[in-house]
């Protein structure tokens, strides 16, 4: 005990420790996201189109509406054969997936899940990474995802596969410029790079980016999509074209590890829309001195994530509703709506707002 | 605390996680593989390997892509500091953004942005 608490004397080994376990939650919670989704994204179609979706497996006769028919799924999927095409590279066939998960994981880290928290007298803020600059750290994690997509679909020595990998490169450049164009205004709006204060910066309704920076709402929303390759995007996993795209060689654990980074890549963007546009953890109309009075500064802050993951549930379940609704673009469209109406737009949007900004001066 | 000990924590977790994932089947799974396993997804049609050389059209929007990219993260160093610099600041990135939507208007005209 002695040689403990001696250890958590330290600040240095309790700021050790708060990472360590900050990172664990977001591992824990990021692993279950894919099943989860992976079930409404079957659920919710089928209630869209009056029909039942998986609703047989169960536990003990428990249905449970078929919930852990996903658990079913990766069990099968880890205990399949995994099969290399013979034309693949050995060494980078096993590497190419890894690009495409950690990634996602480092986006996660970056984004601010709540006020600080006090714990035995020591203040642990809900971010596991206190950089000054999240946003410039988030633009370049989305971009490394690209050699992920690249290097999968070199891997695995299929036509299919490298077709798919390179439009969805070219895809996820382009998109990548809008992306970050349409973020600059709200640094020039909330004056900082760094999404806690941005999430601060919120705190009235009508202060949220959504409504000072609508614009900049509807590119990032377009970039969302785009940038994870979700419909009306997926170019590079078109059926009728390309098979499913750049993993179209991957079966077994690693198809389930796509799906896991691509879950995960949708979550953290989907956090990330409602930190910097829907005012992160802040309720509508309901100030933190008014929670304050009702409950204690940790509850106020444990309440602020639970806002923030049910603000983020909404995006994840945009990505399922517009998936059964608009259909998939045609690639020139694809780039051609980046390149030429959301870099002009973005462009446009940043000047005007930074000229009305000028004006106040 | 050193802001990237994180960054080097959580790299280590997703990779490892990642390897232990990619590589459960390989440990859990069968393996009986043979020559029709190997080939891919191809329908019966010869296989064309990636290891041929072939043309690439996308070079081009790479290009843009990196000559664009880098002004947008210019861009984001003026708006941190756009309340210090005041107008001075505005009219310079005026002038940047003129300059660049030149740019963009020849790309546009030369057709670079012309998908088939």
């Amino acid at each position: 005990m002695g040689v403990v608490s001696a250890m958590l004397g330290s600040p240095f080994a309790v700021q050790l420790l708060a990472t360590v376990v900050k990172i664990l939650a977001i591992f824990a919670l990021s692993l279950n996201i894919p099943p989860i989704m992976v079930w409404l994204e079957r659920r919710i179609p089928a209630l869209m189109q009056r029909r039942r979706g998986p609703n047989r497996v169960g536990l003990f006769g428990f249905r449970l509406w078929g919930l852990l028919q996903s658990l079913v799924d990766a069990i099968k999927l880890i205990f399949k054969e995994e099969v290399r095409p013979s034309g693949a590279p050995k060494g980078l066939f096993h590497l190419a997936p890894l690009f495409n998960v950690f990634p996602v994981f480092l986006i996660l880290c970056a984004i601010p899940f709540g006020e600080p928290v006090t714990i035995y007298g020591h203040t642990v803020p809900l971010k596991v990474l206190e950089l000054n600059v999240g946003f410039l750290f988030i633009l370049a994690m989305t971009g490394l995802g690209i050699y992920g997509v690249i290097l999968s679909g070199w891997a695995s020595g299929s036509k299919f596969s490298l077709l798919g990998s390179l439009r969805a490169s070219a895809q996820m450049i382009s998109y990548e410029i809008p992306l970050g164009l349409s973020l600059i205004p709200l640094v020039l709006i909330f004056d900082s790079l760094d999404l806690s204060e941005i999430v601060a910066a919120q705190s009235n309704f009508w202060g949220w980016g959504v409504f000072v920076a609508p614009i900049s709402f509807f590119i990032f929303l377009i970039c969302m999509f785009a940038e994870t390759n979700r419909t009306p995007f997926d170019l590079a996993e078109a059926e009728s074209e390309l098979v499913v795209g750049y993993h179209t060689e991957f079966g077994s654990s690693k198809f389930a590890l796509f799906f896991l980074a691509e879950y995960v890549a949708m979550f953290g963007l989907s956090l990330l829309c409602s930190v910097l546009f829907f005012g992160g953890w802040h309720v509508p109309f309901m100030s933190k001195d008014y929670l304050l009075q009702v409950l204690s500064p940790n509850m106020v802050a444990a309440f602020g994530v639970v806002v923030l993951l049910i603000k983020a549930s909404f995006f994840m379940f945009l990505y399922i509703w517009v998936r059964w609704t608009i259909p998939r673009f045609r690639y020139d469209q694809l780039m051609g709506l980046g390149w030429k109406l959301l870099i002009p737009v973005g462009i446009a949007n940043v000047v005007v707002t930074a000229g009305i900004l000028a004006l106040g001066f | 605390m050193n802001p990237y000990i994180p960054i080097l924590i959580t790299l280590a977790l997703g990779v490892g996680l990642g390897l232990i994932l990619s590589g459960m089947s390989a440990w859990l799974g069968p393996s009986k593989p043979s020559a029709a396993k190997g080939e891919v997804f191809e329908c019966g049609v010869p296989q064309v390997t990636t290891r041929d050389r072939m043309s690439v059209k996308f070079y081009l929007t790479a290009i843009l892509f990196i000559l664009f990219d880098i002004e947008t993260v210019f861009l984001f160093l003026w708006a941190k500091v756009f309340r210090i610099l005041g107008w001075f600041g505005v009219i310079e990135v005026g002038l940047f953004v003129a300059i660049l939507v030149a740019g963009y208007m020849y790309i546009l005209k030369t057709g670079a942005l012309e998908w088939e």
